[in-house]
């Protein structure tokens, strides 16, 4: 039998390693609920505040004029709908085109000045977003639109999405290109079918924070979606959505409207979650058991 | 079947590094071929080159000739991508595509092809991984379960059996069972001995029982130069080159 005493036993574990560990595990749990606090805190007092004007009409009707009390929202719920999938149908395809590009094609310096580029353009404001939507597709429109509002809001998803995706591509393991290009599978096939198939997970995410980021962005609809008290399912009219109903009712001296806006803005909130979840659920339907 | 391949002037460099120095060599169809040295000798980049896979690292290039069978490899009208799918690859690490299934896995190099007769593929698919013995362990989770799922010395078989269902007339293979256990790996060396009936194999090794127990041929290679090529009883019998000797019997490397 050799001689293992040198090595510590589960019991003799000194005092000053297990208060190094609990301290370590107390701060690390600690700043977990810290972490949830705020978003339960705003996603409590959202409940207390807005359950109460939810009801039939609120999900079923365009708003009342001032001073009549009623009326919904269900028009800025569906525009809401239509200007987020405006902007998903631009944001997606161009972030992962371009996501794809950085992490396959561009370690070179266009690619650098395009990560540049994406970097800057996911730190300006949301609100100059906005005017650049309006000066490229308002003005020579001649009218605020739906598609507008849908135009801002993805450019303001392209950089997430392309950043999340070159993270994503650059983690797959390139063994596992090798293999493709072993079997003599071309590159674009090999990128597409492959690359991107693997990181297919990651992707999803981005996309979803992206998603979940501008659902919520008031300042680039202002004059570009607008806002419109009736109902409109037209691209290129003007069109309410819940954010911009939000801001109304809230900086309104109604009371009614202030506690409209609360409900509407659970609604956005669940809308969101709803969305995020939904597309989580479908797409770990497909997924295998076991491996990575 | 197989092809023989022949190598003539093959030079290989990363950068600006030469890293293969003119090599001359003829692989013999149907059998099986070890390459052996040390470390940084060049064993890897030398099979890389016979399938135009070392041109994919960046700042990497090769020239000379080498032609598989009728194939010029390197010749000028030659598509890196037709040449790779004619000569199979098997890597040094299990790589199985992580989010396929073990069907998909088998199946990839035919689909991402644009093979599209699915009763074809199934029978492509069960003769593949019969002929890399997987199909008895795997036949009832083909779908079911990811090619990831399985353990090291499957997922080698796997990547065995998805290089072979693309019918390819040579298979490289780059030290396939050096992350393996020693069960594992008499299984693979069992099936590389099975393989050269219908295959040319050239198989590179660190392992020089591995090299003595599973090919015909044998070729020593040192800082990037073929030192000797012959018969694998030869080189560990009676090698011609003291260098070889030295190598064989331990003295370095």
């Amino acid at each position: 039998m050799p001689n293992l005493s040198a090595q510590a036993t589960p019991q003799e574990v000194g005092l000053v390693r297990r208060l190094t560990n609990a301290g370590a595990t107390t701060f690390a749990v600690a700043a977990a609920i810290l972490v949830l606090v705020p978003l339960l805190a705003i996603f409590a007092y959202l409940v207390i505040k807005g359950i109460g004007s939810i009801n039939w009409a609120f999900l079923t009707q365009t708003p009342k004029p001032p001073g009549e009390v009623g009326g919904g929202m269900a028009n800025a719920i569906v525009g809401t709908g239509i200007i987020l999938a405006v902007a998903s149908l631009i944001g997606v395809p161009l972030g992962i085109g371009s996501g794809i590009y950085l992490a396959e094609y561009g370690r070179n310096r266009f690619g650098d000045l395009v990560r540049f580029t994406a970097d800057v353009l996911n730190g300006v404001p949301s609100i100059v977003i906005g005017i650049a939507a309006y000066s490229l597709v308002v003005v020579p429109q001649k009218h605020f639109s739906a598609f507008s509002g849908g135009v801002a809001l993805g450019i303001m998803m392209i950089p997430t999405v392309a950043r999340a995706t070159e993270e994503m591509l650059l983690m797959v393991p390139n063994v596992v290109r090798e293999a493709a290009y072993g079997l003599g599978i071309p590159k674009w096939r090999t990128t597409l079918s492959v690359s991107l198939r693997t990181a297919s997970a990651g992707v999803i995410t981005g996309c979803m924070l992206a998603f979940a980021r501008v659902a919520g962005e008031t300042a680039p609809l202002l004059f570009t979606a607008f806002g419109n008290q009736f109902w409109n399912l037209k691209l290129n009219q003007p069109t309410a959505a819940l954010s911009l109903q939000v801001f109304t009712y809230a900086i309104s001296p109604y009371d009614d409207w202030h506690k409209q806006a609360w409900a509407g803005a659970l609604i956005l909130i669940v809308l969101i979650v709803g969305a995020v979840a939904a597309v989580r659920i479908t797409t770990s339907r497909g997924m295998l058991k076991g491996g990575s | 079947m197989g092809v023989g391949i022949e190598v003539r002037g093959l030079n290989a460099w990363y950068g600006k590094n030469l890293s293969l120095n003119s090599i001359d060599m003829t692989v013999a169809a149907n059998h099986v071929t070890a390459v052996i040295g040390p470390s940084g000798c060049g064993k890897s980049t030398f099979v890389r080159c016979l399938n135009r896979m070392h041109e994919t690292i960046p700042e990497a290039r090769a020239e000379g000739s080498v032609k598989v069978g009728e194939m010029d490899v390197y010749g000028s009208g030659s598509d890196p991508v037709e040449v790779r799918r004619r000569i199979g690859m098997v890597f040094q690490k299990p790589n199985p595509f992580p989010t396929m299934s073990i069907y998909g896995n088998v199946a990839a190099g035919l689909k991402l092809n644009g093979f599209r007769n699915r009763k074809q593929m199934d029978e492509l698919v069960e003769r593949s991984l019969k002929l890399a013995a997987l199909w008895d362990e795997v036949k009832d989770v083909l779908h079911k379960k990811s090619g990831a799922s399985l353990s090291g010395g499957q997922q080698q078989r796997l990547c065995i059996a998805r290089s072979l269902a693309v019918e390819p007339e040579v298979l490289l293979m780059d030290e396939p069972a050096s992350a393996l256990d020693p069960i594992s790996t008499s299984k693979i060396e069992e099936l590389i001995f099975q393989l050269k009936q219908h295959y040319t194999v050239v198989i590179v090794t660190h392992n020089m029982q591995q090299a003595a127990r599973v090919a015909e041929f044998t070729a020593f290679f040192l800082m990037g130069s073929l030192i000797e090529y012959d018969k694998t009883e030869k080189i560990f019998t009676t090698p011609a080159d003291k260098r070889t000797e030295d190598y064989i019997t331990g003295r370095f490397g």
